[in-house]
């Protein structure tokens, strides 16, 4: 009974502890729904699922019209991730549709969506609310006669080849991508308001979008590389989504397929998808380009306690810990373009604040001579990286009345004035009255 | 004796009581007096001392009205901060008040409060709150803040006896004190919960000015001190200062123009121009403004001149020769002039001399505010003076007063020449601004007192002559009477006693006429406190719409700690005080521009007020809506002073946009961006769906009788909040910027 009772209470003391092995201290997401036109993409498209699992993703798979489809439960979300590889869908199953979709992502959650030539208006709809609009003509492809994919079968030039990528180790791993990556589908365009989208695949200069079934009656609307084949958006709350215009781009197909791009004479054994595919999906599900900040700090030079008010003139130290993310553990984040901002209205201190090898940064400065509320404005925006944004407000009070220099050296005949005055009258007085 | 006799108080009861009173001690059959064994002297006192102490509660009392019918509480919008700092006062002690840096308000400037306010009000409460304390009187600070302007106005009717007294006699102090214990023009600064500076200023500015005759008076060094400390504390307690230390060099001057100049008049104004200037350097937010600033200069050029016409005299005195002295007299005053005009123009040349501010010039050219600074011109109280607010402020004292004025010119001395001049330039004032009244209010009191008085005096003695005269004529006797009085009362009129007894019960009638008045206007005019606002429902029963406290309690309850809310700049001193949270603009309007960027993102379109608002970190939006109500001081009456702000500093926002024909609507046919801007349609959203009227369409707008224009407000970057349950507060949520755009 007594060994029952320690083990309660100390299941209790522990509560809080194994309550924090639940917490988001890891960015990677886990539970991974994916939703499906038809099961059979499950298993043509099984090297790319598999990845994913060999990486430690549970993954869900369910048809896209299942009415048993729901993304939470008690105000809870089940899932941290979500992959849309149902590109004809026309209305999901259940209670589930775009705006749940757009508040998944609102609310901090991942998503992957693939369509192709056969797109239903719902997934361009929800691409389109990420920035990315597919080209309107339903029956339009990818088209490209000066950069195809060589292949014996296929003759319309639908099957393209693009090594075009974003420039980014972030985004697509440290390992260059050699092969070109096959792509079968549809085109898209940016949205120029929104600045939040990345173009990561584009389409040569010499592709454009159209029935590749009949004739030209107009010129097409969406030509060259402003065609892009792949883009990722990262949400202000560092939510990311990838949109590709091709479902064929994951497929076992074309990842085990090699590829030779027309008018070169290299072949490659084995395109370039897989790797992409892979390196794309690290990081949209955040194994790879996370920070953040921690331990934001500031304090007077020689002190430790943060005050709640600096006077100007201050002298202050400001330190912040910034960590990367490995996908196994969180690694000091060190870079030299970290830079801090003393703010009010605009910037008053602007600094570079420099790391050492344990990711702690740490700079110190003076306040301004002006008073007011500041803010500690850490904004760091870098490709591909989560962004972070750190403001903490401090105000700024002027002298006190007693903290001015008290005696003043050029005052000194103010003083003796007055003093001098003072004894005079005194002096004065006593004659005036005594001395009759 | 005279002082009874006339005496009027608005308790009818006590004035009959008192004089007749007094009627029984003059004659000799008084007997239930004379058990008391009081001389006519001690009974006089008695009586005098009775009234003075009824006039006292009366005064406090009538103040009363506003805690009777709402409960204690503190009004309008600058009593909300006098509050809140007096609490701080209290809670940190006074060097943490003095050096009081607020980052609540003026985000994201902030303020300095210690050094931006007049600490005499706040230390007054403090001061009483701690002394009550120290009694052991466990009082909250908020009862002390809500009765301490009916506590000075009781003060105040003491000095107003005293200075009556000084001006002509204790009969004219009296009534006075009673006159000035319920004029409304007073009144409507001092009732209960109008924690304001004006409070406590008018008793510091009518006892400056007393001390200060009374220094005159006598010559007393002694009185010139007391006059210095009483300035000292108005200094402390309101800007108002600025015309005491304008009108005492003025009627210095006046005075030695008319060749009064004596060595009284050289002490008085020596010793309290000098000391009061040194005390007054001691109050942080007017620091060196007596040297600096081109509104004090008046005061220290009488100063100099005093000087010269005191070494003039010496001169005067050493050179026997006359001529001599007309020659020195003609090169000294060439010199000073020339050297006081040079000292002048250098010190406005080199800035060292402020130039004066738009307030004052506003004063003395009524249409200046105007055409260069709207924030002082949109101002309600700042508007000029109407004549029926007049009346309604002084009723029968603005007869009376001219009848003062000519017993002051009938009986001139240095006394009566400065109510003469206090009374003419507040008069003056108190018709370019309407909160001026106040300052004319104690001038007119005492003026009217001195008619009063003098009136009833002569009155009655013609009565009482009449009496002794009466008993031997018959039909004949108001001829010789008539010719007795003549020759006894150069002052008393040609009428027979019949004509006296007449306009004695006429003076009466007035007198209770104006009592009524006063009572009326106080309890219906000056005691709400505006924070709730009272209607009368279809019944006749009062409905309170307690919408304010309901809004700045859901602010307190349901946003963050550091939330920064904009509103119109009227609001912001009730935001932090009730609702605890920081503000982006408040009634301290000391920064235009901060002022103009609200204005700006008000009357700009949603978008734009959206970059506006991220800059300024706002959280929530607070707009005052009287659509439902029918509450017209509501923020889309007030918009055309935002648009004027606005532009008056970002010239992007042009009035004419938002009128249509010069005309200001919210209908159909008002201007596209009128009905597209921030404010109409953080006024108007959801508006379009309610009905607020029997027999009108939805939408139908009460408080301006039209059905707005714009039914269909859609907000894209707010979300509505909170709305109170009469929608006279709304409230907005800024939304942060879009996720995925």
């Amino acid at each position: 009974m007594a060994n029952f009772s320690i083990f309660f209470f100390t299941s209790i003391l522990l509560l809080p502890l194994l309550c924090q092995s639940f917490s988001t201290a890891n960015p990677t997401d886990k539970r991974i729904l994916v939703l499906l036109d038809d099961l059979a993409i499950k298993s043509s498209h099984s090297i790319f699922f598999k990845s994913l699992q060999q990486r430690g993703f549970k993954l869900d798979f369910k048809l896209a019209d299942d009415p048993k489809i729901s993304l939470h439960r008690y105000g809870q979300y089940l899932y941290d991730g979500l992959i849309l590889f149902s590109p004809s869908i026309n209305k999901f199953g259940g209670s589930f549709d775009l705006a749940s979709v757009l508040e998944f992502v609102d609310s901090g959650h991942d998503l992957i969506l693939a369509a192709d030539s056969s797109a239903s208006d719902l997934i361009r709809e929800i691409a389109n609310e990420c920035g990315a609009d597919f080209d309107e003509d339903s029956s339009a492809m990818v088209i490209d006669h000066t950069s195809y994919a060589v292949s014996n079968s296929e003759g319309d030039h639908t099957l393209i080849a693009s090594d075009d990528f974003i420039n980014s180790n972030v985004i697509l791993g440290s390992k260059m991508i050699e092969a070109p990556v096959l792509f079968k589908g549809i085109g898209h365009t940016l949205n120029p308001v929104n600045s939040q989208v990345l173009k990561v695949l584009s389409a040569s200069s010499s592709a454009y979008s159209a029935n590749p079934e009949t004739k030209f009656t107009s010129p097409p609307s969406l030509t060259g590389s402003r065609i892009s084949l792949v883009s990722v958006v990262q949400a202000r709350n560092n939510a990311r989504i990838l949109i590709s215009g091709s479902l064929d781009l994951f497929s076992n197909r074309l990842f085990r397929s090699g590829v030779q791009m027309a008018g070169s004479l290299t072949k490659y054994p084995k395109s370039g998808n897989e790797q992409f595919a892979t390196e794309l999906s690290k990081w949209v599900f955040h194994e790879r380009g996370h920070l953040k900040a921690v331990n934001v700090r500031h304090n007077k030079v020689g002190e430790t306690d943060e005050p709640a008010m600096y006077r100007i003139n201050d002298d202050l130290e400001y330190f912040v810990e910034i960590y990367e993310w490995s996908g196994t553990s969180w690694e000091p984040y060190v870079s030299d373009d970290v830079q801090v901002q003393f703010y009010m209205m605009s910037p008053y201190v602007l600094k570079t604040i420099s790391a050492d090898q344990k990711g702690l940064y740490y700079t110190s400065f003076k306040v301004p001579d002006v008073y007011g509320v500041f803010q500690f404005k850490v904004e760091y925006h870098r490709l591909g990286y989560t962004s972070l944004n750190l403001a903490k407000q401090i105000p700024v009070r002027p002298f006190r009345h007693n903290e001015y220099e008290r005696f003043l050296t050029a005052a000194f005949p103010y003083y003796g004035s007055s003093f001098s005055t003072m004894a005079g009258f005194f002096v004065f007085t006593i004659i005036y009255l005594y001395n009759k | 004796m005279g002082g009874s006799t006339h005496q009027n108080t608005p308790v009818s009861s006590t004035a009959q009581v008192s004089s007749s009173n007094n009627m029984k001690a003059d004659l000799p059959f008084s007997f239930s007096l004379k058990t008391f064994k009081l001389k006519t002297k001690q009974q006089e006192l008695l009586i005098r001392v009775t009234i003075l102490g009824l006039v006292y509660i009366l005064a406090f009392i009538t103040r009363l009205f506003s805690v009777l019918r709402y409960e204690s509480m503190i009004h309008e919008f600058d009593p909300y901060f006098n509050y809140r700092t007096t609490l701080f006062l209290t809670e940190n002690g006074f060097y943490e008040f003095w050096n009081w840096f607020d980052s609540e308000s003026w985000y994201p400037l902030g303020r300095i409060i210690g050094g931006t306010l007049y600490p005499g009000l706040m230390v007054t409460a403090a001061l009483i709150y701690w002394t009550l304390r120290f009694l052991r009187f466990a009082v909250h600070i908020r009862e002390v803040c809500v009765l301490t302007a009916p506590f000075f106005a009781s003060n105040t009717t003491i000095v107003a006896y005293f200075f009556g007294k000084e001006l002509w006699d204790s009969g004219a102090g009296l009534v006075a004190a009673a006159l000035i214990a319920i004029c409304p023009g007073y009144i409507s600064r001092s009732v209960a919960g109008s924690y304001d500076n004006e409070g406590v200023a008018i008793f510091a500015l009518l006892l400056t000015f007393y001390l200060f005759v009374k220094a005159v008076n006598t010559g007393s060094l002694a009185w010139a001190l007391a006059s210095a400390f009483g300035y000292f504390y108005m200094v402390s307690a309101w800007g108002g200062y600025v015309f005491i230390i304008n009108l005492i060099p003025l009627y210095v001057l006046v005075l030695l123009i008319t060749g009064r100049y004596s060595m009284r008049l050289y002490v008085a104004y020596n010793c309290m121009y000098v000391l009061g200037m040194l005390l007054a350097m001691q109050i942080q937010f007017v620091g060196f403004q007596h040297v600096q600033s081109g509104e004090h200069m008046a005061a220290m050029g009488v100063f100099f001149l005093m000087q010269v016409f005191y070494f003039l005299g010496w001169v005067k005195h050493l050179l026997s020769d006359t001529k001599l002295f007309q020659a020195f007299l003609r090169v000294t005053l060439t010199c000073t002039i020339g050297l006081g005009g040079l000292a002048l123009g250098v010190g406005m040349a080199s800035g060292y001399i402020s130039p004066w501010t738009g307030r004052f010039y506003s004063l003395l050219d009524p249409t200046y505010a105007k055409d260069h600074i709207p924030i002082i011109a949109s101002v309600s109280e700042h508007q000029p003076t109407a004549w029926s607010s007049f009346m309604f402020d002084f009723h029968i004292l603005l007869f009376l007063f001219p009848a003062g004025l000519y017993f002051c010119f009938k009986r001139l001395s240095d006394t009566t020449i400065f109510i003469v001049m206090y009374g003419l330039t507040s008069m003056y004032f108190a018709s370019v601004m309407v909160r001026l009244i106040l300052v004319a209010t104690p001038a007119m009191c005492l003026i009217s007192g001195i008619s009063v008085s003098a009136t009833l005096k002569n009155l009655t003695s013609l009565i009482r002559t009449k009496n002794k005269t009466l008993h031997t004529g018959s039909s004949k006797g108001t001829v010789s009477a008539k010719a007795s009085s003549k020759a006894s009362f150069d002052q008393s009129p040609p009428f027979g006693k019949k004509t006296a007894i007449a306009l004695l019960v006429g003076a009466f009638y007035l007198l209770s006429q104006y009592a009524m008045h006063c009572t009326w206007v106080t309890s219906e005019a000056y005691s709400s406190p505006s924070i709730v606002l009272a209607a009368r429902g279809a019944h006749g029963d009062r409905i309170i719409f307690d919408d304010y406290r309901e809004a700045y309690f859901w602010l307190r309850q349901n946003t963050p700690q550091d939330a920064k809310v904009m509103s119109w700049w009227d609001y912001g001193y009730q935001i932090t005080a009730m609702g605890n949270r920081t503000v982006i603009v408040d009634n301290n309007t000391w920064n235009n521009t901060h002022i103009a960027t609200v204005g700006r993102a008000m009357s700009s379109y949603e978008d734009e007020a959206y970059e506006i608002m991220r800059s300024l970190d706002v959280d929530y939006v607070l707009v005052v809506f009287g659509g439902v109500t029918g509450y017209s001081s509501d923020d889309i009456n007030k918009f055309l002073w935002m648009v004027r702000i606005g532009g008056g500093v970002f010239p992007v926002i042009k009035e004419p946009d938002y009128l249509v024909n010069g005309e200001y609507r919210v209908d159909k046919g008002a201007a596209p961006k009128m009905l597209n801007c921030l404010m109409y349609k953080l006024s108007y959203y959801r508006f379009g769906e309610l009905t607020t009227e029997y027999g009108k369409p939805p939408g139908y707008d009460r408080a301006r009788g039209v059905e707005i224009g714009n039914k269909d407000v859609k907000l894209h970057h707010l979300e509505e909040a909170f709305t109170t349950s009469n929608w006279i507060v709304r409230i907005y949520k800024v939304k942060s910027p879009s996720n995925r755009w």
